[in-house]
């Protein structure tokens, strides 16, 4: 078994911005755990721009603003790890790791956890119809094309519409292939206004509100079927579909820890300081929830770092909390799960919070009956939603907070 | 004494389902030159590659049937050549669970039914004692019985197996070699197939969905009609695996045995099938409306579930026909035995059925003597519940993460014996993109690691 000092796992935007600051901050023995043999995390295969305006003052593509992370990191003294596995969480900072040498342990004071996301399958979404080959998410099909150079269809259709779907039509553009389709099961196209007219400019159909979407093919894709806004039955002849969006955390490790995941992100329960369950754990970026840009990955992870070394000089420990839930049908999720009832500062200062459908009303703090804060919300899924903390700060009771649309 | 290569075949068998698979390596371990004929591009593509991966005791099968005698044969001979094929179980044992009064009434009947069937060791449980075991359960279980002898196996690497013994010790296997039609003359089979003729002495049709056409083919009639029957299937993430411990069986109503919710091998928890009879022997497609209905039961029967993720989807489909018994004949004038209507019993009976057949073998003689010492060729270890690749050294690092598979497992098997020939036959060689991730971090590198070896390929060159 070896030892360091801050183990991060996972070589993504957060998990290198989070390193890098650490070394900044003068912390040593700063190691990233990155199972793939590069380390830089998606935007290594995402072959357009816009990343790291706000990180680098300049407008690049995923790929070389991946590398940028990753040469800063080592500048600043971060030991990256890559081909390295993390296997096991176990209490008090300790992983079970199988590396090309083969199986070992690291010891650790705090890890921090920054696997990130991923698209939902396929399978996940419960699509109808068979199961042949031509069927992948944008990350997969990003991969094949800007780090293997390879093209999977010609003339695919494109499930969902956010804004990693608006990713595909790039990558298919690189790839000198227009896709036949973009089909969206909810009733409105998900992006921003300004970017919603993108697919008929690029002269590709698209078609929301669909339903009875179904995949036929025998050895390879063949056609999707479908019935439209209109009730109209529609046959699009196709050799490929991605299905794009839909992320949740890449929280497998997690799952099979001791850590206490929320269901509702699908990322592990935090505190304002980004601790999960067992202090010595802390997470950010992406793993926290689905789905943030890189940039705010990049600053968040780096906000994180300050709070780590604090705890490193002088830990939080168990301290009381409060428990925080999403508790209205119309909001998917709000993080951190709880707060802890500390003097110290440096937290979060905000609680993130998403819907699950277009909503309007008072979104409000309650506990106990009392409303701790409120204040007037319209709003729509895929939008960053903020609530203050700092309400939490002055309650003495320690009942569950809940977040509600009133 | 190995014959002329000219010479007929001692067998000829027709389909490489686990009945097909388990048939050649019977039938080489006895002696015979055995070819193997698969219409398909890879083994183990049609009925097998789908289903609930339990080996059973045969508790519940109709007492006295073939079904019945096959089962308990298989179960035995799969515990006896386990450890020297390598081939993965793990006792849960199972239970069966009455859920209302109406399903109450009907365990006494059951558990007399496996004692009739020779299964001792079944013993009825209260509702207490069910939740004993099964914390997870709802609570408005009413009770059970324990089935002990029940295991889970890698349904698959099992048949795989078979095969792989039965080609180690001097079978032949074709594949992309459809049966077109044959003639019986002279004491043996003169085959036309899609890659040409075919001499053999005898035939053995195991071709499970296509039993009835290839009886049709050769001797002109079945004396049956497949009916497929389509079972989905609903996979949640490893960690749900905890929830259940034993396989947690319905109480089977006439036509099918139900629901049942599973631990699988390589560590999730499925739920399925359902039953669909349908006309196609080829769509195996899912449904939205029946997964979520699927995934509902699951939930029903293991509230808890409703925090788990999805991982997967399939579906499979199951020969059965108008008769409820296995459809096996020998028509001794012919040399010709048909192996049909295998339902989903097949992959606890296959070993079973092949012995049986074995013995209503008419033809005389093989080229060999039975072997005394067969080869028996390492096996695929993809099983969570035992050593994996990925612990030990020089492995050439992770491909899949969610599956922990390596490269140099996916290599051996892109260059073995038996390589698959489609993602779909290395995804169940390896486990490849067969994680809760579905493919989203190993496409990738799959696509450039599998290039020129997969038909389709995963994609081309692009510049």
């Amino acid at each position: 078994m070896t030892t360091c000092t801050i183990a991060i796992v996972g070589g993504g935007t957060a998990g290198l911005s989070l390193a890098t600051r650490l070394c900044e901050l003068g912390i040593r023995d700063v190691v990233v755990l990155e199972r793939e043999p590069e380390a830089g995390g998606v935007p290594r295969h995402c072959g357009h721009y816009p990343f790291g305006v706000r990180e680098y003052k300049r407008l690049m593509k995923g790929p070389d603003y991946a590398a940028r992370n990753v040469a800063t990191a080592r500048a600043a003294g971060v030991d990256i790890r890559t081909g390295t596995t993390v296997t096991a969480l176990h209490p008090n900072a300790r992983l079970s790791l199988a590396t090309p040498e083969g199986l070992t342990e690291l010891q650790a004071q705090r890890v921090v956890l920054c696997t990130g996301v991923r698209e939902s399958s396929r399978a996940q979404r419960f699509l109808s119809g068979q199961r042949p080959l031509g069927i992948l998410s944008t990350g997969a099909l990003q991969s094949m094309v800007f780090l293997h150079h390879k093209r999977p269809f010609k003339r695919p259709v494109i499930l969902g519409s956010e804004l990693v779907s608006f990713s595909a039509i790039m990558t298919c553009g690189h790839m000198g292939i227009k896709p036949a389709a973009m089909i969206e099961e909810n009733p409105e196209i998900f992006v921003r206004k300004f970017m919603r007219p993108f697919p008929a400019i690029k002269g590709i159909p698209l078609h929301t509100g669909v339903r009875d979407l179904r995949i036929l093919g025998g050895k390879t894709v063949e056609a999707v079927t479908f019935t439209d806004a209109s009730g109209q039955a529609r046959h699009i002849d196709t050799d490929g579909v991605i299905v794009s969006g839909r992320f949740r955390p890449e929280s497998a490790l997690l799952h099979a820890s001791h850590l206490r995941v929320d269901p509702a992100t699908g990322g592990p329960e935090i505190d304002q300081f980004g601790r999960a369950s067992d202090p010595a754990y802390f997470c950010t970026g992406n793993l926290l929830r689905p789905v943030e840009t890189s940039s705010w990955c990049w600053h968040e992870a780096a906000e994180t770092a300050a709070r780590l070394v604090d705890d490193l000089a002088n830990p939080i420990g168990d301290a009381p909390q409060i428990r925080l839930q999403a508790a209205d049908p119309a909001i998917r999720f709000a993080l951190p799960q709880r707060f802890t009832r500390t003097d110290r500062s440096g937290g979060m200062e905000h609680m993130q919070i998403r819907l699950n459908k277009p909503a309007s009303g008072y979104l409000s703090l309650t506990q106990s009956d009392k409303t701790l804060w409120s204040d007037y919300l319209g709003s729509r899924p895929e939008r960053r939603i903020f609530a203050p903390l700092s309400p939490l700060a002055s309650t003495a009771d320690t009942a569950t907070v809940k977040v509600k649309l009133l | 004494m190995h014959s002329h290569f000219s010479d007929p075949f001692d067998v000829a068998i027709i389909g490489t389902g686990v009945v097909g698979c388990a048939m050649a390596r019977r039938f080489t371990l006895d002696g015979a030159r055995v070819v193997i004929l698969e219409k398909a591009a890879d083994v183990l593509d049609g009925a097998s590659k789908a289903n609930s991966a339990i080996l059973h005791t045969g508790f519940d099968a109709p007492p006295g049937s073939l079904e019945q005698a096959c089962i308990a044969a298989g179960y035995r001979e799969y515990l006896d050549i386990h450890e020297s094929l390598g081939l993965p179980l793990l006792k849960t044992g199972a239970m069966v669970l009455a859920w209302d009064a109406d399903q109450l009434a009907q365990l006494d009947g059951l558990i007399a039914k496996a004692h009739k069937n020779g299964v001792m060791d079944v013993t009825l449980l209260t509702r207490e004692q069910v939740l004993e075991r099964e914390p997870h359960l709802a609570d408005h279980v009413m009770g059970g019985f324990a089935v002990p002898g029940e295991y889970l196996i890698d349904p698959w690497a099992s048949a795989h197996a078979y095969i792989l013994q039965a080609m180690a010790n001097g079978a032949e296997l074709r594949r992309d070699c459809e049966l077109l039609s044959g003639s019986f003359g002279n004491g043996h089979w003169t085959l036309e197939t899609a890659q040409g003729t075919v001499q053999a002495k005898q035939v053995i049709n195991c071709a499970g969905l296509y039993g009835d056409v290839v009886d049709q083919r050769l001797l002109g009639h079945a004396d049956f009609q497949i009916k497929p029957r389509k079972g989905q299937f609903v996979v949640f993430d490893k960690p749900a695996s905890e929830l259940a411990q034993a396989v947690i069986l319905p109480v089977p109503t006439k036509t099918t045995k139900g629901v049942v919710l599973f631990r699988t091998i390589f560590g999730n928890l499925a739920v399925g099938p359902t039953a669909e009879e349908q006309q196609s022997r080829t769509d195996a497609s899912t449904d939205r409306d029946t997964l979520q209905d699927l995934r509902a039961k699951g939930i029903e029967m293991l509230p808890e579930l409703a925090n788990y993720e999805v991982t997967t989807v399939y579906a499979g489909l199951r020969p059965a026909t108008e008769f409820q018994d296995y459809q096996i004949s020998a028509h001794a004038d012919q040399n010709y035995i048909s192996v049909s209507g295998i339902r989903s019993t097949g992959l606890s009976a296959a070993l079973g059925i092949a012995r049986h057949v074995a013995g209503l073998n008419t033809s005389t003689g093989f080229a060999r003597a039975p072997l005394t010492n067969p080869v028996c060729p390492p096996p695929d270890r993809l099983s969570n519940y035992h050593p994996r690749d990925w612990q030990e050294p020089n492995n050439g690092g992770i491909i899949c993460h969610c599956e922990l598979v390596t490269k140099r497992e996916i290599l051996a098997a892109l260059e073995g014996p038996l390589p698959p020939r489609t993602l779909q036959g290395l995804k169940r060689r390896t486990r490849v993109c067969m994680g809760r991730c579905q493919g989203f971090y190993c496409t990738g590198p799959l696509s450039e690691l599998t290039a020129g070896y997969l038909t389709p390929p995963l994609a081309e060159d692009c510049q």
